[in-house]
């Protein structure tokens, strides 16, 4: 993990737990990450990861009760978030960090006109008037693509269509031109087509304003082309993290190489079978005392049940978390090399 | 007048489901078991609390679920884990225990108290010093007794026996009303449901009607106008009437579950073997309706216990030589300045009776069905 | 909407006609009339009595003529207030009953939304607990218990309200039955606001409005309290029913001259057209109240179209 020097958030050892009648869950269980001004980062796993109490936790925005942020720092600029006043932390969201999250048709509010929508965040964060909020909030429809924004700008959000709400909800985070974009699986709810479009759009704006994003998703196809690092979550743990090329040519935990053999391939030979990862993932409130993912593990040995695996350095930007990490890496390598290159 | 009371949302159909990468190697729905009961729901988190416990809490998404998949086996403990989440909801114990003292107290209690002191709900006494109205644990010459726990009325009864003897009708009332608008919710239900179509529009419109009538108007002049004969008469004219005008919500719900229910798999297979169509209905449809009703009609025997109440207190209801929490009520209201003990103890006992069935069955609710959230 | 409202006047008259027609068969059909019940009268004026009122007729002309009137909204003589017509009786007692209901009905809608929503943003307090479980007894407690006590502890003991009878609109003696009234209400208000406010805060867009940096009190007031409210705004329709049967209640316990009142001893004095007319007057309010509640959701809730 690199210093925290140049760094726009710094999350340490975070630690977010649920209180449920199973018992704790312990959904984000000891999770930190750096995130560079002007980078991506892809956090992927399947539902029941922690992913996105991750990043709800960045902004305090875990229900409490059942949810507690339990220990941990979320550093933006330095300065901790998770120890700010709440005063404080509501003028950064959607000011400086601001969410997209994963359902559009339920995202907005279904009351209001989308204008107003628009207008309530610059009118609270950048004072704007009336007339300018909604000048803004008709700039920012055409930003995000949407036809005819001025005319369609009252509309009630039902009168859209889910990737035409999906763009007003990237136009409200954008509004106030945020350091960070959390974008908590911005696609999945959407048509295939949409979501090319909808990631499209983020790549863009990102480029264009040099906004930092969090990308999460279950998808590793989504982030493959749009982060620089990546990390992957498994049962509220970080299990591998590197640079986004490093993973997918030589990843390190078995895990994400399952995950990677999922991902249908058009570049693969034709014929054979999508790989599907054996068992279902964790009851998160019951793990096993072990590698929480050796029950699944196509390469699991008796430590792996018995032990928590260990955090291996691989290289200097690459890390995984697995008893046999080392021999994973190895073997990966190895395997690029007989293919012959770099995979994408 | 085809418009449900709550208008329809247009919803688009969206693949909600968060894509999990692995639902395709879950291999299965979240399966039905043998019996063809619909798998327990996922456990959610609940706060741990004991009023309205509205267990589904706003965490991210599905994080902290349980996977589907470690319900399969759940099916048939459906109603064992219901009852534990009952017995965890403190106020529903308390209901439930009650009710349970309340309804005792009402069969044996009667008895006991003719063996102990010789009063019965009707018994006078012969000294006419005595008919008259004695507070709470006194005897006539106002020194401490336990003769008459709750005093006596005017006529010089006892009011405990009044009492008891007055939940045995308020009670019968309850469950019979209750009984009668069950198996007239439920035939009407299960048919529209099940048939579809044109019966279905033609049911639940008639349904729809009858909401907007305000039946108890109606009630009053039914129960005014042929009422009166003879105070048995009055009872079953009551259980009638009540069981006829409860029975509107009833239809609806089990409606509702049926239409859910009737396109899923058991169904075709019982269906495919040449089941008859009543026989689906009763034998398959219906008890896998049968979380949600039991929960409306527990519901339903405290509104029903409340309507009668309501009409023996205008007169319409249960009559002398029977008598109700209602009526004995009213008869206390008459005395209320001099003698308050007469409206309190049949009042009270009422409520707490209300109240404990209202507890139990949003206990219910929220045991059978964590994600039914209706008031 | 506009065709909406039509189209629901249009099916309103039918239905007042069967809530009539069903009211006169079981008249009708019950054994006794007016004339046996109040005061025995010889054969011979009885006879004319009936010719006069064309009770000898068939029970169809006899329908026919009631409906024929209905229809021309006039409703006859009452049979026990011979002097006034029903179309008087009702004038004379809306009034009571609409004060005493729309007084009850706005309390209750101030105190149960605000008790329901605070109960709602801290669910499991101490305030949650208490004010569900007062909801829960305001349930429970029949309005003929609470009123009688409210009475023995207010007036009765303490002297501070006078225990009865119809006074004119501002006035000490609505308090009572007015509070009688409205704790159904408040209870079901309550409870409906607290299950409504519940499940939108936990909503996705509520999650949005807080990412937005919204206070917490702009996220309730904007964001939530709409969607909230929506059980509330549905339950109107049957609060009017409750509260007919509630008036006749509190009007019998503190002697108000109300419609309810009116309509209970109708029915035991078997006056039938004065029931009628009284059946006919509230059927015909719950169904425009129910058109106008419809309304009023739509309006709320951009997404229903009719």
């Amino acid at each position: 993990m690199s210093s925290q020097n140049g760094n726009l958030l710094s999350v340490r050892d975070l630690r977010t737990y649920f209180e449920t009648e199973d018992g704790t869950v312990r959904a984000v269980d000891g999770i930190s990450f750096d995130l560079k001004r002007g980078e991506t980062l892809g956090i992927v796993g399947e539902s029941g990861s922690g992913k996105s109490v991750t990043n709800l936790s960045v902004i305090r925005l875990i229900q409490s009760p059942p949810g507690r942020i339990v220990s941990g720092e979320v550093l933006f600029h330095g300065e901790d978030i998770l120890s700010l006043p709440a005063e404080e932390v509501r003028r950064i969201r959607g000011k400086r960090i601001s969410m997209i999250f994963q359902d559009p048709m339920t995202s907005l509010n279904p009351f209001m006109r989308i204008s107003r929508q628009l207008m309530e965040i610059t009118q609270l964060h950048l004072g704007h008037t009336k007339e300018q909020a909604y000048e803004h909030a008709v700039k920012m429809l055409e930003t995000v693509g949407i036809p005819e924004a001025r005319a369609r700008a009252d509309s009630y959000p039902h009168e859209f269509s889910g990737g035409m709400r999906q763009r007003v909800m990237i136009a409200m985070a954008l509004s106030c031109e945020p350091e960070l974009l959390i974008a908590d699986e911005p696609t999945t709810a959407l048509d295939v087509t949409i979501q090319a479009q909808i990631l499209e759009l983020i790549r863009k704006l990102k480029e264009k304003t040099g906004t930092s994003v969090i990308l999460i998703t279950h998808d590793l196809g989504v982030v493959a082309g749009m982060t620089d690092d990546i990390i992957v979550m498994y049962a509220g743990k970080i299990f591998e993290q590197a640079p986004t090329r490093e993973l997918f040519a030589a990843p390190g935990n078995p895990y994400t190489k399952a995950l990677l053999k999922s991902v249908p391939d058009p570049a693969h030979e034709e014929g054979t079978d999508l790989y599907q990862i054996p068992g279902l993932p964790p009851d998160v409130a019951h793990l096993p005392p072990g590698c929480p993912f050796a029950p699944r593990c196509f390469r699991v040995e008796e430590i792996c049940r018995r032990e928590f695996p260990p955090f291996v350095q691989l290289n200097a930007e690459h890390f995984s978390l697995c008893h046999f990490a080392a021999e994973v890496y190895a073997e990966s390598s190895a395997e690029r090399e007989a293919k012959g290159g770099v995979g994408r | 007048m085809s418009e449900e009371r709550t208008p329809q949302v247009p919803t688009e159909q969206v693949p909600n489901e968060e894509g999990r990468p692995t639902r395709a190697v879950a291999d299965s729905d979240p399966a039905l078991t043998p019996r063809g009961t619909p798998p327990a729901p996922p456990v959610r988190p609940r706060a741990g609390d004991e009023i309205h416990a509205f267990p589904e809490t706003a965490v991210g998404e599905g994080d902290v679920r349980v996977p589907e998949g470690a319900q399969v086996v759940a099916g048939t403990s459906l109603w064992k884990d219901a009852w534990k989440r009952l017995l965890k909801n403190r106020l529903a114990v308390f209901g439930m225990i009650v009710v349970a003292i309340i309804a005792f107290a009402s069969v044996l209690g009667p008895g006991i108290i003719k063996r102990a002191t010789g009063f019965e709900y009707d018994t006078i006494p012969a000294d006419s010093n005595l008919v008259r109205s004695f507070p709470p644990l006194t005897a006539p010459d106002g020194s401490f007794s336990w003769t008459h726990p709750m005093g006596t009325d005017s006529a010089g009864r006892d009011i405990l026996a009044r009492v008891l003897q007055g939940g045995r009708i308020s009670l019968a009332v309850g469950l019979i009303s209750t009984l009668v608008s069950l198996i007239i919710g439920i035939t009407w239900g299960a048919t529209a449901g099940y048939l579809g179509g044109k019966v279905d529009d033609l049911l639940m419109r008639i349904v729809d009607v009858l909401y907007a009538i305000p039946y108890m108007m109606i009630v009053i002049v039914l129960l005014a106008f042929f009422g009166g004969q003879s105070p048995l008469y009055q009872i079953f004219l009551l259980f009638a009437a009540l069981g006829a005008v409860s029975w509107l919500t009833m239809a609806r719900i089990v409606r509702g579950q049926v239409i859910s229910l009737k396109n899923q798999e058991f169904v075709l297979a019982a269906r495919a073997t040449g089941v008859s169509t009543p026989k689906i209905i009763f034998r398959h449809l219906v008890p896998n309706a049968l979380g949600p009703v039991i929960v409306y009609a527990t519901l339903t025997i405290p509104s029903v216990m409340l309507s009668e109440a309501f009409l023996s207190f205008l007169g319409l209801g249960v009559q002398a030589p029977y008598s109700s929490w209602g009526s004995l009520s009213s008869e206390g209201i008459q005395n209320i300045a001099i003698f308050p003990w007469q409206l309190i103890f049949p009042g009270v006992t009422m409520a707490l009776t209300l109240f404990s069935l209202n507890f139990l069955g949003d206990g219910l609710r929220d045991a059978l069905d964590p994600q039914m959230r209706k008031f | 909407m506009f065709r909406f409202i039509v189209r629901r006047l249009i099916v309103t008259v039918p239905m007042v006609l069967i809530v009539i027609t069903l009211t006169w068969g079981l008249i009708r059909l019950a054994p006794g009339n007016f004339y046996s019940t109040d005061k025995k009268l010889p054969p011979a004026i009885e006879k004319n009595i009936r010719a006069k009122y064309g009770l000898d007729q068939p029970w169809y002309v006899q329908y026919g003529r009631m409906m024929g009137n209905i229809v021309r909204l006039d409703f006859g003589n009452s049979l026990k207030y011979e002097t006034e017509t029903v179309n008087d009786i009702l004038k004379r007692t809306l009034p009571v009953s609409a004060t005493l209901g729309v007084l009850a009905y706005l309390i209750a809608l101030v105190v149960g939304i605000l008790f329901g929503t605070l109960a709602a943003l801290k669910p499991n307090s101490k305030l949650d607990y208490v004010s569900m479980a007062l909801a829960m007894l305001g349930i429970s407690l029949p309005n003929f218990v609470l009123g009688p006590i409210l009475v023995l502890l207010f007036s009765l003991s303490l002297y501070w309200l006078p225990p009865a009878r119809w006074n004119g609109f501002p006035s000490w003696n609505l308090v009572l039955p007015v509070l009688t009234l409205s704790a159904i209400y408040m209870a079901y208000i309550a409870r409906l606001t607290r299950a409504g406010m519940l499940e939108v805060l936990r909503s996705d867009y509520i999650r949005t409005a807080r990412a937005k940096g919204l206070s917490e009190r702009q996220v309730v007031m904007r964001h939530a309290l709409r969607g909230g409210l929506l059980p509330v705004i549905s339950f109107t329709g049957p609060a009017l029913a409750i509260l007919i049967t509630g008036t006749v209640v509190v009007e019998k316990i503190f002697a108000m001259p109300g419609l309810g009142n009116y309509f209970l001893n109708a029915n035991l004095n078997r006056d039938e057209p004065l029931i009628i007319g009284i059946v006919a007057f509230i059927s015909i309010t719950v169904l425009i109240f129910n058109l106008l509640v419809d309304i009023a959701y739509a309006y709320v809730d951009p997404r229903i179209r009719y």
